[in-house]
Parts: C-alpha cells; structure tokens; sequence
C-alpha cells in the first residue's frame, strides 16, 4: 500500500459546506445588494438621530404638518405636532429592527429546539409536542396580543414576546420534519455507536445539519416578524408615544394621508425598503443553501 | 474453532432478535452465539436479510425502535443486552467500536474530521481538545491518511470514498477498543481500495490485538482476513467453522452453495453459478430449515423439522445445521457431477 494515495491536492484548510453556500450566495447579485441596502438602512437607524440636530420629541413650533424641507433640517418634513420626521423614522426603525431581531432570535431559538428534540425523541414525545404547536396555532394570535397588551400595559419586550409565542411555531414544524430525515442519516447511527449521549447527537449532530433549512427559513421569518410588529403597532398595541416605531407612524400618517402624504409615505418607503431586503436576502440564502442545487 | 486459551473477549450467547411489525413479529436472528477471543477474527457471511447486519446492531444496541434483543451479549462477561443507555455509551467507541457500510454517509458533513475524532476522546477520555487532536492525528497517521496534520481540518467530502473509510477505521481504534466491528466495511469501495482497507485492517489487527467481527458478503474478505466463519442464513446459524475448513471442507449445503458461486478465473467456466431462488421471505419461515426451500438436498426431513446447530463429530470444532450428513452431500454431488 503506497502512503500517497492522490486526493484533491489543495492548499487549504478545510472547506466548510458554508463556505460553499458563502460563494453561491456572492454570487446572488440582488441578495448582495439587498445586504448591502439593509446594513445601510440599519446603520442610519442606529446612527442618524446621533448626528442629526433635531430630536425625536422635541417639537418645532414654526414648522408643524410641514412637507419636507430643508429649513432645520427637516428633509422628511415634520408631523401634526411639529417633530421631525426623519429622525422619528429612523428611530421607528431602531424599534422595529430591534423588535424584528430580538424576536426572530426567540422564536428561532424556541423553534429549533423544540422541533429538534420533537423530531429526534419521536413516538409519544414527538406527538406530545406537536399537538401542543397544533394547539397553539388554533389560538386568535392577535386577540391574544390585544388581550396581553391590555392587561399588562404597554411595553416592547411584550410586544416581542407576543411576536416570538406564535412565530416560533412554523419553525418548529419545519425544523422536526427535517430532523426525521436527519434522524436515519448513517452519520447519525455511527455517533451512537461512538457513545455519544442522546442531547449531544441532537446539539452538536442533527442541528448543524439543520442549519440550512433554519437559515433560509429565519430569512422568512425577519419579515414576517417586522410586519407583524408594524400590524400592532398600528392597532395601536406597540410602543408608548412619544416613542415610535415604522407601525406607528404609518398608523399616525394613514390618517391624515390625503392632507400630508410625506407622513405615511416615508415611514412606509423604510419599511417596504426593508422587507423587500429582507425578500431578496432569503432568496439569495435558498439558492446557496438548496441541496438540490448541489 | 481457534484455540480457547484466553477467556474470550466477547461472548454472545442465544441471541435473537424480534421486529414487531405490522405484518406481525417478524424474526430476523434466531440463536446466534459465538465467542471471541483477544485479537482473533470472525467472519459473519450471508446474504442480504440473513440477519449478520442486525445481529451487529443488536450488540451494539442500536435496533430500531420496533426491534427487541434477547440472549446474552458477555463484554468481559457482563451482558450489554438491557443496559442502560449511559452506560452502554461508556462501552460504544471505547471498548466495542464500529465502522460502518458507507463511509460517504456515516461522517456528519458539517463537522471536520477533526471535530468529530476529538468528541470520541473527550467523551471517552475526557481528554481537553488540543491534546485529543494530536492522537487523531496519529490515529490517521497509522491508517496512513498522507498530510494528516493538514488533512485533520478538512470536511468528509474532501475525502475520497477509501480515505473516508480510513477516517472511520482511524475513528474507531482512537480508544484502541478491544473489539471492532465492522459492517460491510469495503463493499461501498472498489476493488483495489478493498483490498488495501483489508490489509490496513490486518495491520491493525497485529499491532493492537483488537478482535474483529466481519460483517461481509465477500468470500474474499474473508479468505483474507478471518480465523472463524460463521454462515447465516434466514437469521440462522448454518455452519460455524475456522476458514480454512469453510473454504477447503464445506459441510453445509448452503455454504457449498456460496463458493460454488464464487466466479474463478481458473476454472475457465462460461457461466456464473448461482444458488436458485431468493432469499426466504423473514414473515413467513418455513418450520424446518430456512435453506430448505433452495437446497438441492432437501427431503422431507428438511421442510418440517429445523435442523439443529451440532458439532461435525463428537470434539470436533465445526458446528453444522444440517440433517443431511456429509457423507450424503459428497455422494449426491458426486451423481450429479
């Protein structure tokens, strides 16, 4: 037996199947954009109202229900109340990425894991656990909302967990029908066979090959999430005035839409800007992940 | 058999196993025994649905859900049957490991080769990660993967199908266990890989003593490699026997009928011979011997009454399920000839 038997002879250290993807997904000309659009979108929520002279709530008593102008800096114009919109709209965004985040993570968190060990405990546990996320879909998730936002108040991280209680659930499906698949892989019989503990084949085995379908699924979700945040926000279930978010301040231009059209439509433009994003990114993130592109 | 003079390593005693299925339970190993001693091979032959695969996973209790074990399987004489998962993973990988059919399937294809050598020392050994990847890299310098130090951080799929079958030898002697089994271990390869995983194996084998179980279909493997033969069909034991005497003195019907099967460039024939007929359909066994329904030397006998697993002759070592004795096989093939 000679000792150089001929493999790709290559000088690199080991490639991940993500850094495949990484490659297939540079290649997704609109995803790329679509990052690049997104991170500037998110960079000028976090930083704008640092560098711009006005504040959030501090009210312009010259120029109120102004269009926009560049007198004080007012290049969105400013609300029925004098405040300017521009800064108002980068800080909606603030609170809608933060909430869209934040609660994508829970939801995403909750889902795989559930869906996970669902998926790979099987039998009675598996049923048990699925008839809970069937249980919970038939719950009026809004009605819900209203209800928790009635009782308890107003504050943003019940709005986040609204959203994450009911987002989690599709996760959840998606990620244990994929689990029993990867549950009858070989590679998963060969890490019993080493000894490894049930949790660990689960955690350190099965998840990463999940990674794929969570990824592209996730990129579904962020938008499903921000919209969601914007529909309670508009119901006038989200944050506290003066705080906003892109769902108040589309709820607060709708109504004087004919008079001042600049008061929903620049809210509404970020947020259409964002999701579309956030479409265009998931795509992308199909497209370098499918296994049957492989 | 091979000499007994060391208490054996492994010992399996009446082991059986039972699939509850829909169609009703569905028998697949029937009273399989057989021991084994430090460094000594067995080889499991049949083909396909004789249960060899099953009574591997039985030992190393990883049946399917529907699937029950009963019988004894002795590691150092404690049964592992019915152990609890705990501490039946103290002995997996470490002291009985295994190496599976299709290396391009049983690596994890997210994992480096690395990641996934590491977690057999950290769980057995509880030795920290840095010290685990220098003995991976020396397991696979001794399966002899070229450049392991650099290849160690490369994914499965950047190994070739041999190589892969190599990380998975490497993977299982990392705890150098006492027994490795080994599940068809080259028919996913070709030819010339065969051979040179059999080799490496034998070499192994040398080095560290570790008992083999050969799961296989190929006579060849086994002429290559095993000291004992055990011959299942239809989840029975048919004959059990050193390989020599298998391969030069066959006694049961169905083992003549393999190595009849057996194509041979020597012998200048123009035709492949085969045994007639499938393998017997595992819901609906025949009462009497599970070979009886193909066997060119069945009578009555064979159809109604299983034939029991019994020595050649008093103190002899082959054991033998037949109710024909040889000297009928001889002469019967003999007219026929």
């Amino acid at each position: 037996m000679s000792a150089s038997l001929p493999i790709a002879d290559t000088a690199h250290a080991g490639r991940s199947p993500w850094r495949d993807a990484r490659v297939r997904f540079m290649r997704h000309r609109a995803a790329v954009a679509s990052v690049f659009i997104l991170a500037l979108v998110a960079l000028a929520c976090v930083v704008g109202p640092m560098l711009l002279p006005n504040a959030y709530d501090s009210v312009d008593w010259n120029l109120m229900s102004a269009p926009p102008t560049r007198a004080g800096w007012h290049l969105f114009g400013t609300d029925e109340l004098g405040r300017d919109l521009l800064v108002r709209t980068l800080i909606g965004g603030r609170i809608s990425l933060a909430v869209g985040l934040l609660a994508t993570l829970v939801s995403v968190t909750i889902g795989v894991v559930w869906g996970a060990v669902a998926g790979f405990a099987g039998g009675r546990v598996d049923s048990v656990m699925m008839r809970i996320v069937d249980m919970a879909y038939a719950v009026p998730y809004l009605l819900i909302a209203i209800l928790v936002v009635t009782v308890f108040g107003r504050d943003i991280l019940l709005v986040v967990a609204a959203i994450a209680a009911f987002s989690w659930l599709d996760m959840a499906r998606v990620v244990r029908g994929q689990t029993l698949s990867i549950k009858s892989r070989e590679f998963v019989e060969a890490a019993r066979a080493i000894g490894v503990p049930t949790w660990r084949i689960i955690f350190q085995h099965v998840v990463p090959n999940l990674m794929g379908v969570v990824v592209i699924y996730t990129s579904i979700v962020v938008p499903g999430v921000i919209l969601s945040e914007s529909v309670l926000s508009f119901l006038g279930l989200g944050v506290q005035e003066p705080m906003t978010s892109w769902g108040v301040l589309i709820h607060d231009g709708a109504a004087v839409m004919g008079a001042a059209p600049w008061m929903i439509l620049f809210p509404a433009a970020a947020l259409s800007i964002t999701l579309y994003c956030a479409n265009f990114i998931g795509d992308g993130l199909r497209d370098a992940l499918d296994p049957k592109d492989r | 058999m091979s000499d007994v003079t060391s208490t054996p390593v492994l010992e399996v005693r009446d082991l059986c196993v039972r699939f509850t299925t829909n169609d009703g339970p569905v028998y697949a190993v029937n009273d399989v025994a057989f021991e084994l001693g430090r460094g000594q091979t067995l080889g499991i032959v049949g083909e396909s649905g004789s249960g060899k695969s099953q009574t591997m996973l039985a030992m190393m209790g990883l049946l399917a859900r529907n699937g029950t074990a009963t019988g004894q399987v002795l590691h150092h004489g404690r049964n592992l049957l019915g152990l609890p998962q705990a501490e039946l993973n103290k002995v997996r990988g470490d002291r009985v490991a295994m190496i599976f059919q299709d290396p391009m399937t049983s690596l994890n294809p997210y994992l480096t080769v690395e990641r996934q050598m590491t977690e057999v020392l950290e769980l057995h050994r509880g030795i920290g990660r840095r010290e685990a990847r220098v003995r991976a890299i020396r397991a696979l310098d001794d399966v002899k993967i070229p450049d392991a130090k650099r290849r160690i951080d490369f994914y499965p799929h950047e190994f070739s199908g041999g190589m892969r079958q190599r990380v998975m030898i490497a993977m299982a002697l990392l705890c150098e266990p006492e027994v490795l089994i080994a599940d068809e271990p080259t028919t996913a390869l070709d030819a010339t890989v065969q051979a040179q995983i059999v080799q490496l194996l034998r070499e192994l084998q040398r080095e560290h003593g570790t008992a083999i179980v050969m799961i296989t279909h190929d006579l060849g493997v086994v002429a290559g490699l095993c000291d004992d033969v055990l011959v299942m069909y239809g989840g029975r034991v048919m004959e059990h026997a050193s390989a020599d005497d298998v391969f030069h003195r066959p006694t049961h019907p169905y083992t003549r009928g393999l190595l009849a099967a057996l194509p041979r460039l020597d012998a200048g024939a123009e035709t492949l011979r085969s045994i007639p007929g499938n393998p017997p359909n595992m819901n609906a066994l025949p009462p009497g011997c599970p070979f009886s329904a193909r066997c060119r030397f069945v009578q009555g006998r064979c159809v109604t009454t299983l034939p029991m697993l019994q020595h050649l002759a008093p103190g002899a070592p082959t054991l033998r399920a037949c109710h024909r004795s040889v000297a009928d096989l001889d002469a019967m093939e003999a007219t026929d000839a």
